[in-house]
Order: C-alpha cells, then structure tokens, then sequence
C-alpha cells in the first residue's frame, strides 16, 4: 500500500491492518468458496444441460446429436402424428396414459392413505405394527415393486390361477396382458407402493390437529362424519397440497415400474412420456423427438412445483 | 388429536355399536395390512419353492419342502444376459456405488446447508431455490447431455490410459454412476441440512466466532456433533434413493459387468431364453430388496423423517 504515506486523511481501522486484509477477506468469502462448486454444478449440470436438451429438441439429431438448428419438427412429429391414427402412435398412447395413470394413482393415493390415516387415528392398539407394514413397500425399488406384482398378476401363475384352484373357476383378471388396462396395473402397484407414505403424511397432519377443536365440535353434537368433514379434512388442506405435489412429481417421473412391471405393456401400450423419452432417445435413434418429449414432461413438472416452492421460500424468507 | 369416538349422547345406548365399529375399523385395517404384505408374502415363499411346486402347487401355500436353493442359485449361478455368475458381481456393484455416492452427497450437503443457514449472503434463498428446484426436475432432461458427456470424458479416459498409463476413473461405469448420484443427490442433502441448521441456534455460531473459531472449526466442533439425527436421515434417504435408482443405472451402465443390482435384476427377469426360473426370479428380487428393507426396518423412523423432509417442505 504505496499510497498511506500521501493520504492520511482519514485513518479508519480497514487501513490499519492492511497485512491481513487478504487472509480475512479469503475469510469472509470462504462459506461461498465452499459453496461454489455445488452450485456451479448445479448450473451446469442441471440448467445447463436442461437448455442442451431443449436446444436438441430444434435440432435433427438422429442416433448422434446434431447441432443445426431445423425449426420445431420433433415437436410437430409429437404433436402431429395423430390422434386419431390407427394404431394410435406411441407418443399418444404416452400421454393418454400419463392422464390416466396420473388421475388414478393420486385420486387413490389420496383417498386410500387419508382414509388409512383416518382409521389409525382411533387409538388403535397396534399402531405401531401397522403403520410400518403400511409404509414398507415406499423402501422398496420400483424394479422390486414391478416384479412382485408381475408374479402376483400373472393369469397363470398369480391371482387368478389361485382363485381358480380355489373354486372359482370363473374368476379372469388378466390386465396385464391385456393392452387397453395394463396401464391400470401400473395404478395398482404404484398405490400400493406409494400410499402408505401418503397415510403417513396425513396421519402426522391429524397428530398436529388441537384436541380442543374437536371437543368442542363432539360437545356441540357434531357425528363423527360431520367432524371430519366439516373440520378434520379441511384443516389438513396444506397435507393435501404437499401429497399432491409429491404424488404429481413421482407419476411425471415413473419409468422403471413400467418397465419392470408391463416391460412396456404389449406393443408399448403402457408406456409413460418417460419410458416414450428413453426408448426414442436410445433405442429409436430419434433424439431429437426425445429430447422433445422430455422438454414437455419438464414443462408439465415446473407448472405445478414452481409456484409451489415459489410460495414456501417465499413464505419462509418472511 | 384425541380419538374421535361415537358423540356422547349416544353413550348410554351406543355401548353395542361402539364394539361393532371397532370390530368395522380393526377389520379393514388387517385387509389393508394384507394388502400390503402380500406380493412380499408371495415373493419371499415362492423363493423358497421348487419349480415343481410353483407350476403345480397353490402361490400362497407355504412351501412343502422348503429350499435354499433358488437363493443360492440367484446369487451365484443365474443368466444375467450372456454371464452366468447370478447377481453377486452386480450386488457388489451396487455397493460400490453406494457408497462414495452417499458419503460425497452427504458431506456436500451439510456444508452447503452450514454456509446456507449460519453464512448468509445476499442471493442466499436464490442459490438455494435453483438447487431445490434440480430435486424435482423429470431427470429425462438432463439425461442425454450427461450420456454425451461421459462418452466424452471416456473417450478421455482412453486417451489418458494409452498415453500416461490411468485413466483416472474417467470412463469407470461406476465412477460415473457416482458422480451422476452426486450431482443429483446435493439438491436433496443441502434441503436437509439448510432446513434442519436453520433451527440451529445461530448466537452459538455467533460466540464461538467471536472467539476466533474460524469457519471449519465452527463446523467441524460445533455443527458436527450436534447433526447425528439428520445425518442419518440424510444417509438412510441416498442410500435409499440410489440404490433402488433404475434409469440412470441403465442409461450410463446398462449393459456389461459395470451394471448395477436393480438393472441386472430386471435383466434376470425378463430374459427371454430357457425356462423361467420363476424362483430363481423372486430370490433375485428379494435380495435385491434386502438392503433398504434392511435399513428400514432397523431405522424406519429415520426413513420416513427423510421422506417427509424431502417431500413436504422446501
């Protein structure tokens, strides 16, 4: 510091110890020092690379990805192929099988784990060994999940070939190999394996609800319908919201039970957009309308989350 | 809250109805709880069944004759695609990736969440949004450009090999399978620790840097010991989470000796050639499972607090 000898107008303390300036300015930026390199790699590897992915999707990439931009095809050749050809094309089939999966899976999970955490909640004896047997199959993979219940689905070694051997000969449930409701066996083991962790959620939302409120509705004479409908479930609304953002955000994302469960269903009829993304983009040789379908289901997942973290942190940083 | 029982006007004349709802309610509990149980009930004794049982007996009789042999057979006999050396390798695999993914994660995730919390700078809730908002994204988006680019650091890795004699890694299935976990994995861990140290009492940070503790030593003496709870919940979530992951381990380990448990469980399963081995399948399966049902039943608690933290609050 060549200039303290010409000004010393004003000798603030900063100036008086311009040795260790360096040592504690590295200080004070140490905690972003440690910060930085996860949150480059979350800029990278995650925003960067979602632009990468859109940008592919203007391109003509076929098995290897090409950098010339050709205007929106892959998105005309998702959205253009019919919806009325016959077979209906796969794309098609992907998204009317995300409504359907999508509708029933949270609709079920919902009501099944709300109604579970319901009947846990009447000072059950035994509590403790239910709710785990509940919950397991939430710690199980997916690939565990599909592969248990294609053994327990299959017409002829499963469900119906026991209920046969039982007497009841007339007994038919062969879903899975059928291609208009395999996709509703995806439903029945994704319920299976998510609910229980949405009974979970809503069972710590009824744990957090004032005694005192439901007294004084039980005094007010109040039947133990009413009291639940009337207080209990609107009261849990914010359990509502958070089950149907992690419901939401797990059926966008379900690949691998489809895939262990149907192995894609009988000419891919129970495919989701994911599993359409990963065959297009790996088997296909089509990525750029890979790279499209996986724009879209991005899309889909930051229309409901953003707004959603958006008023927690919001909500937090208040 | 307080159980809710039958109104108190109906007391005097309810006692009757009062046990039938119990009777209502313990009833579809226990359908509920077979329910749940069954295709785990299904799998574990049909893994212990002859071939001949299963084609010829009932799915859910317990075994006759009960036999180890289709475990060990999954374990170290079984096709996955063209080997036949059963699940073991791919077992240890797993392990391997586990592993340093959760530790690196993990550790990541606690410093971040420290500097979030106890160092704040002005962009903090940002920083912390964008890397929130990377937990949720359709991992599909992301998956091509990391294929391209491990391609790339392979193809390096050869180069590397050929010209100074290691390839540090760069190009290891595994190597890779780790640092993709990383890189998806902070997003969750910094959310467990930003949200458990925000409760952290910030005047002892406070104190001990007016002492002169510098920034690692707070960490190390002060945020440390006081962190066992989420520590564990964070561990039992990746552990959890990457182990049972599907569509990484078969976009960028697919194929060959690299692949992970749940990749080359489904590759047992749905192999087309010979006879299906339907016990050898559901002892696969099952040891498969064993280790995150393992960890929950040893620490259910903590699992469902990793859920919870992970599901419910941003």
């Amino acid at each position: 510091m060549s200039t303290v000898a010409t000004s010393q107008i004003k000798l603030t303390p900063e100036h008086a110890r311009p040795r260790t300036s360096v040592r504690s300015r590295l200080q004070d930026a140490l905690p972003k020092i440690v910060l930085a390199p996860s949150f480059a790699i979350t800029i990278v590897f995650v925003y960067g690379f979602i632009l990468w992915t859109i940008y592919l999707s203007f391109t003509n990439s076929k098995t290897f990805p090409s950098y010339a931009i050709t205007g929106g095809r892959a998105y005309q050749r998702l959205w253009g192929w019919t919806f009325d050809t016959d077979p209906p094309s796969s794309w098609y089939t992907s998204i009317t099988n995300m409504g359907i999966f999508g509708f029933l899976y949270i609709l079920i999970c919902l009501a099944l784990g709300l109604f579970l955490a319901i009947l846990l909640d009447q000072k059950i004896r035994g509590e403790g060994v239910l709710r785990p047997i509940y919950l397991y199959p939430m710690a199980l993979s997916f690939i565990v999940t599909g592969v248990a219940w294609k053994w327990f689905l299959d017409p002829g070694l499963g469900l119906e070939q026991t209920l046969h051997q039982w007497g009841w000969t007339s007994f038919h449930f062969d879903w899975i190999k059928n291609k208009d409701f395999v996709i509703y066996t995806v439903v029945i083991a994704g319920v299976w394996q998510a609910s229980g962790f949405i009974m979970a959620m809503f069972l710590a939302g009824l744990r957090g609800i004032d005694g005192e409120i439901m007294k004084a509705a039980q005094i007010d004479g109040a039947t133990t319908f009413q009291l639940y409908r009337r207080i209990v479930i609107p009261l849990l609304r914010p359990i509502f919201l958070s089950a149907f953002i992690v419901l939401a955000h797990l059926a966008i994302k379900s690949y691998d039970l489809v895939v262990a469960l149907t192995s894609g269903g009988p000419g891919g009829s129970a495919w989701l957009p994911s599993n359409f993304m990963y065959e297009y983009t790996f088997k296909r040789n089509e990525m750029a309308v890979g790279s499209a379908s996986a724009v879209i289901m991005l899309m889909t997942i930051v229309a409901i989350i953003v707004p959603y973290l958006y008023s927690e942190l919001r909500e937090k940083s208040r | 809250m307080s159980a809710v029982t039958t109104p108190t006007r109906q007391a005097s004349g309810g006692m009757n109805a009062k046990i039938v709802n119990r009777i209502v309610i313990y009833g579809l509990l226990a359908l509920f709880a077979l329910f749940y149980l069954m295709p785990l009930f299904v799998m574990l004794v049909t893994s212990f069944k002859t071939m001949d049982e299963i084609q010829n007996g009932n799915m859910l009789a317990l075994p006759k004759a009960p036999t180890f042999e289709p475990w060990l057979k999954a374990w170290g006999e079984t096709c996955v695609g063209l080997t036949c050396a059963g699940i073991k390798g791919y077992f240890w695999n797993s392990i391997k990736m586990v592993v340093p993914a959760v530790l690196i994660s993990t550790m990541l995730g606690a410093l971040n969440g420290y500097v979030l919390t106890k160092w704040r700078f002005r962009g903090a809730t940002l920083v912390f949004g964008l890397m929130l908002f990377a937990c949720f994204i359709p991992f599909q988006s992301v998956l091509l450009p990391m294929a391209t680019i491990l391609g790339s650091l392979g193809r390096f890795g050869v180069t590397l090999q050929n010209t100074v004699g290691t390839s540090f890694g760069l190009g290891n299935p595994t190597v890779n399978l780790v640092f993709v976990h990383v890189v998806y994995g902070i997003g969750f861990t910094t959310l467990f620790f930003r949200n458990y140290y925000e409760a952290f009492p910030t005047e002892l940070v406070k104190a001990a840097q007016v002492d002169g503790a510098s920034f690692f030593q707070i960490f190390r003496r002060i945020m440390l010991p006081n962190s066992m709870p989420i520590f564990v919940v964070t561990v039992i979530y990746q552990f959890t989470n990457i182990w049972n992951d599907f569509l990484f381990a078969s976009a960028y380990a697919g194929t060959g000796d690299a692949m992970p448990m749940t990749v080359a469980l489904n590759n047992v399963v749905n192999t087309s050639t010979g006879v299906v081995e339907y016990n050898v399948n559901m002892a696969a399966a099952m040891i498969a499972a064993l280790p995150t049902l393992l960890v929950y039943v040893l620490a259910g608690r903590y699992f469902v607090r990793g859920l919870m933290a992970g599901a419910v609050k941003g």
